[in-house]
């Protein structure tokens, strides 16, 4: 096997210098009843077999590189840089492991740092960790976070907030004493304030909002933190990353949290993961905040030096009394994150937001203009927006498929009231052609 | 190692310090040397219920927490204001300034369960 | 030098006016997005990013990348975390357009390929720990254990038994055990191990009642033992009505030797970043598929994939389901890369997995026992934990051999873990290191053992020759600076001649 240097001479050495005859001898403790299972799976395949293989398993899918798509909802296709897979493919970053010896580690510790870094900038906020697993479970963990540090049972949570989420957030409470309470929005897509001021009582730990929200929408949230403050609460955002370079941040908005999916820098689709959440918060929240924290000191010559810092918050030393019980989290994701963001740089960045922002505006233009058709035209969104279709969603999507065309995510699976609309993502991606493709095909439905 | 006379101790290596009714809590120069440099201290809030034997704070080392016991039942009357932003005072000054918490005692009788410094040194001596 | 010894940050190298990616072009009507937005949804804070261009971001990002050990460049020794070879076939795969730009929301007849490579990697996975169904969707192995203790928590209460708060792990257990059921509100019990390292029966059974929901065991433990009264152990949970959770972290030691599920496991959680060889990355990502037994399937989070014919699907979870634990489908990325090297090692392969990391361990631990104390003198599994209880004359703690080590060009082991052992230093080789590599490492211990005699401050001091020497972590801690905001807002270690 070409993984495994040891030979049968290897073998026979080793088994004298041990001192047994035979390789049975050290397995002598374990019960006979359980020696030597049946186990049936595959013999090996050599590797050239393996890359046909693959290939072959490859192309039965369709996907971005053979569609136009656009499907967003929470995972996004963006241009990506092709320095930072060069990158990431460094042996020294993706073979390495977690940096608990910081002087081996400097590579990877100073990447989480700038990463931290990067993201307190887009949110505004003091402190971030060094990434969860993904969006979802880092509002999971924030919810945690308020339920804890109020020492209250309830959370709202806006129905605008992605399907996903709001269900692991759900599996993360039951057999908990803590619940969610949903408050709804209205005919714009927008949350109904009337109904989350009657919902913001004093048991209320903390309350979420998405922006832009499940349906693209930017919501106003102007006065909602003082109201959640005042009520002793705290203010959760969850937020496309990307949007924060042109568009208000949580932290302006007067969040103590703020988490999402960083997913939109540099990581591939991969049909749902590996992505990046990302976690962050006021200085205040510091030691709540799950997952690790890479710190800057200095050695013992004085030197700058990265280390994991606040470890006493972790499993590994407080075990059972940890803040979280993340070990590993997604650090070569959050990696290509940290490097797609340098090269993309100030101007960039918020240049790519922008034009999300222009392609987004534009193609929801030309739908709304096309017969059959209906969008909120006048909401303010990033890079998605919601499409009312006359015809049924599915026959819509068969004939668009047929076209090579992915229309969008259909969201009556998630608000069985939104029957026959779709969720359309435009991002930088797409040329003006392209656009023009899809609403001549929506056209011809 | 210092422990001083006019203090009682605990077996899982408090001091405490009595005033009336109120005892001041702190730990000993043992704990601070077992525990090394001090990096944190999570505090009981004031007006907390604590109870004898049961954690009431907790320290952090860089590498390990501990849980600090309130020696006697009552209520937490104050709460030190210097060692959350200066954890280091806890190993310089464990006596002194490193103080935690005061609490009013419910039960008197407890202090009276508390060991002395001389039995404190000789259970130190018996453990270790 | 070779490498830079720069440790200045990206935000510090920037200047005002570089650019680093070459971006679509503009063809829009500008006046319809951003513009079009009303004032208070702009952003006002000044965004402080770094301004580079891709050379210097390139070299700014392969300098650090040499300042890392890896697993390429470096042995890494390291207990529990089973740090062996990560194929590049498997990158290759996970690579190709056809299966890295899938969308998780397409349409089912569009992603067959992926849904595919899923299902079959289930059934490899079932049939390689003896469980009967599995969920792909947890990110990595803690994520497994907290949705183990979703599952333990929904059975028993399906079975109206929700009394059972109390979940009882050995004193060797890793962190995420303990940390995981507490998270879950159950009360965690440690047992006392035994003198020979493994869970005592009589411990087990003393503390066995019906208040019990579950053990949480790692089968070989984390000194390497196997628990040979596994047999016994599991039935005596079962009796009284618990279930038994497995920590996958020591599987490889087991593949194609014996199996969770006939130990009587009710559920299993494998790391495929450890035993599976998916690339550690620097923490992550990684991956923590749940298996279960029959009784407990009903619980499973959704969806599951299942298949009808010739088509593959996902199938929503029933309503016993305790709900979804991460969005879409789990880290489909790694089950593929974990997917291609089952199919690349076949079962002979898979079973010579363990056999090379049994015998490497057990070569290992007979010659380094000359040196240093040994926790448990048996055959061991796949890994071994030293004792280095006979240095406290010169003041010198297992964390110091590891640091020293470094200097040798070794990754340290495993150190001050598990907690029960005094000192400790858990080694495991794992199957990918030959016997070279090995012996090397044997006469680098052997050096050490001999400078702690003659040069102690040689180890105390240590690392000598890496970018940086020891951090002062008590600073780090005392006064957290976590951000080039951070540094600026404080002052605080700014890089020389940078303008802030």
């Amino acid at each position: 096997m070409h993984f495994h240097p040891v030979t049968a001479d290897d073998k026979q050495k080793m088994l004298e210098d041990i001192g047994v005859s035979s390789f049975e001898d050290l397995l002598k403790g374990i019960p006979a009843s359980l020696r030597n299972p049946k186990i049936n799976v595959r013999e090996a395949v050599s590797e050239l077999e393996i890359q046909n293989l693959m290939r072959g398993l490859g192309n039965i899918n369709h996907s971005a590189h053979d569609y136009l798509s656009f499907l967003g909802a929470g995972s996004y296709e963006h241009f990506v840089p092709t320095a930072v897979s060069e990158v990431i493919r460094r042996n020294e970053f993706y073979t390495a492991y977690t940096p608990y010896q910081p002087e081996a580690s400097q590579g990877t510790l100073q990447s989480i740092y700038e990463y931290q870094s990067l993201i307190t900038e887009l949110t505004g906020l003091d402190v971030s960790n060094a990434s969860h697993y993904d969006g979802s479970t880092s509002l999971a963990e924030a919810v945690l976070l308020s339920v804890r540090h109020t020492d209250r049972v309830k959370v709202l949570v806006s129905r605008a907030v992605h399907p996903h989420y709001r269900q692991v957030i759900e599996t993360y409470l039951k057999g908990t004493p803590y619940s969610m309470v949903e408050f709804g929005f209205g005919e714009d897509h927008t949350f109904d304030r009337a109904q989350f001021e009657s919902l913001l009582t004093p048991e209320v730990a903390g309350v979420v909002f998405q922006t832009p929200n499940f349906f693209g929408v930017l919501e106003d949230l102007e006065g909602v933190s003082e109201k959640v403050h005042e009520n002793g609460s705290l203010l959760i955002m969850t937020a496309n990353p990307l949007s924060l370079a042109a568009l208000r941040s949580p932290g302006e908005w007067g969040a103590d949290v703020a988490v999402g999916e960083a997913q939109p820098f540099g990581v591939a689709l991969q049909f749902g993961g590996p992505y990046v959440g990302y976690f962050s918060a006021t200085r205040a929240l510091m030691r709540r905040i799950p997952g690790r924290l890479a710190g800057l000191t200095v050695d013992s010559e004085g030197k700058r030096a990265f280390c994991l810092t606040l470890q006493a918050r972790e499993q590994h030393i407080r075990r059972e009394r940890a803040a979280s019980n993340i070990c590993t989290n997604q650090a070569l994701c959050a990696l290509a994150a940290c490097v797609h963001m340098t090269l993309l740089g100030k101007e960039g960045i918020r240049e790519v937001a922008e034009l999300n922002m222009d392609r987004a505006a534009y193609l929801r233009g030309k739908i709304g203009a096309t017969p059959g058709f209906k969008v909120l035209k006048d909401q303010p969104i990033f890079n998605e927006f919601v499409v009312r279709s006359d015809k049924p969603f599915d026959v819509l999507e068969k004939k668009l498929l047929n076209k090579k065309i992915f229309p969008g995510v259909p969201l009556e699976t998630y608000y069985p009231e939104l029957k026959n609309q779709f969720l359309v993502c435009a991002t930088e991606t797409k040329t003006q052609e392209q656009l023009d493709t899809f609403v001549r095909e929506l056209s011809q439905c | 190692m210092n422990f001083p006379k006019e203090l009682r101790y605990t077996k899982t290596h408090e001091w405490a310090k009595k005033e009336g009714r109120t005892v001041t809590v702190g730990i000993t120069d043992y704990a601070q040397k077992e525990i090394s440099d001090v990096v944190f201290v999570e505090l009981p809030k004031n007006g907390q219920a604590v109870a004898a034997g049961k954690p009431a704070a907790v320290v952090e080392s860089v590498k390990a927490a501990f849980d600090i016991y309130s020696p006697v039942t009552g209520k937490v009357t104050a709460v030190s204001s210097v060692i959350e932003g200066d954890p280091g005072m806890v190993n310089q000054d464990c006596y002194g300034k490193g103080w935690f918490f005061t609490v009013e005692m419910s039960t008197e009788s407890e202090w009276d369960a508390l060991m002395d410094s001389a039995q404190y040194e000789k259970n130190l001596k018996t453990e270790v | 030098m070779l490498i830079s010894d720069s440790s200045q940050l990206s935000f510090e190298k920037s200047r005002p006016g570089r650019r680093g990616a070459a971006l679509p072009k503009q063809f829009c009507d500008k006046s319809q997005g951003l513009e079009a937005v009303p004032d208070k949804f702009r952003r006002r804070r000044k965004l402080v990013f770094p301004e580079m261009t891709e050379p210097e971001v390139v070299r700014h990002f392969v300098q650090l990348s040499k300042k890392n050990f890896s697993i390429d460049t470096h042995f890494y020794p390291l207990g529990s975390c089973t740090m062996k070879y990560n194929p590049k076939i498997n990158e290759w795969a996970a690579g190709l357009e056809g299966f890295a730009k899938v969308h998780p929301l397409q349409p089912e007849s569009t992603t067959q390929g992926f849904l595919q490579v899923c299902y079959e990697l289930e059934q490899d996975l079932k049939e390689i720990t003896g469980m009967k169904r599995f969920t792909l969707q947890p990110a990595a192995g803690a994520h497994g254990e907290l949705t183990g203790m979703m599952l333990v928590r929904a059975y028993h209460e399906a079975m109206g038994q929700a009394k059972r708060r109390k979940v009882l792990v050995p004193d060797s257990s890793h962190g995420t055990n303990p940390a995981s059921a507490a998270l879950y509100g159950y009360h965690v019990v440690e047992l006392k191990s035994n003198a020979r390292g493994r869970v005592e029966l009589k411990t087990l059974e003393e503390h066995l009642d019906d208040e019990v929901a579950c053990l949480m065991l790692t089968n070989p433990n984390t000194l390497g033992l196997f628990e040979e009264d596994i047999l016994k152990i599991t039935e005596a949970v079962h009796k009284k009505g618990g279930l038994l959770y497995y920590d996958g972290a020591n599987f490889n030691a087991l593949l194609g030797i014996a199996r969770p599920g006939d130990m009587g496991f009710d559920v299993v959680h494998l790391n495929l970043h450890k035993t599976f060889s998916t690339p550690h990355g620097g923490g992550g990502p990684g991956s923590g598929p749940v298996g279960v037994s029959e009784r407990l399937i009903p619980f499973l989070p959704g969806p599951l994939l299942d298949k009808e014919g010739s088509r593959y699907l996902l199938r929503d979870a029933g309503p016993k389901s305790i709900g979804r634990v991460k969005s879409f489908h789990g880290n489909a990325g790694m089950l593929l890369r974990a997917f291609v090297y089952i199919r690349t090692l076949g079962l002979s392969g898979l079973k010579k997995v363990s056999e090379d990391a049994i015998l490497n361990a057990n070569y290992l631990k007979e010659k380094l026992k000359k040196i240093f104390p040994i926790a448990v003198d048996e055959p061991c599994m796949h890994e071994f934990v030293l004792s280095i209880r006979n240095t406290k004359a010169q003041g010198i703690h297992s964390g110091d051999i590891g640091k020293r080590l470094l200097d040798f060009g070794v990754h340290a082991p495993t150190v001050h873990f598990p907690l029960v052992v005094e000192e400790a230093l858990m080694i495991e080789p794992t199957e990918t290191e030959s016997k070279e590599t090995l012996d090397r490492f044997v006469e680098t211990l052997e050096k050490i053992a001999e400078e702690i005699i003659r040069n102690p401050e040689m180890i105390k001091l240590a690392p000598h020759t890496l970018p940086i020497r020891r951090p002062d972590e008590v600073l780090a801690a005392r006064k957290p600076v976590l951000s080039y905001r951070d540094q600026l807002r404080d002052k605080v270690l700014l890089a020389e001649g940078v303008p802030s």
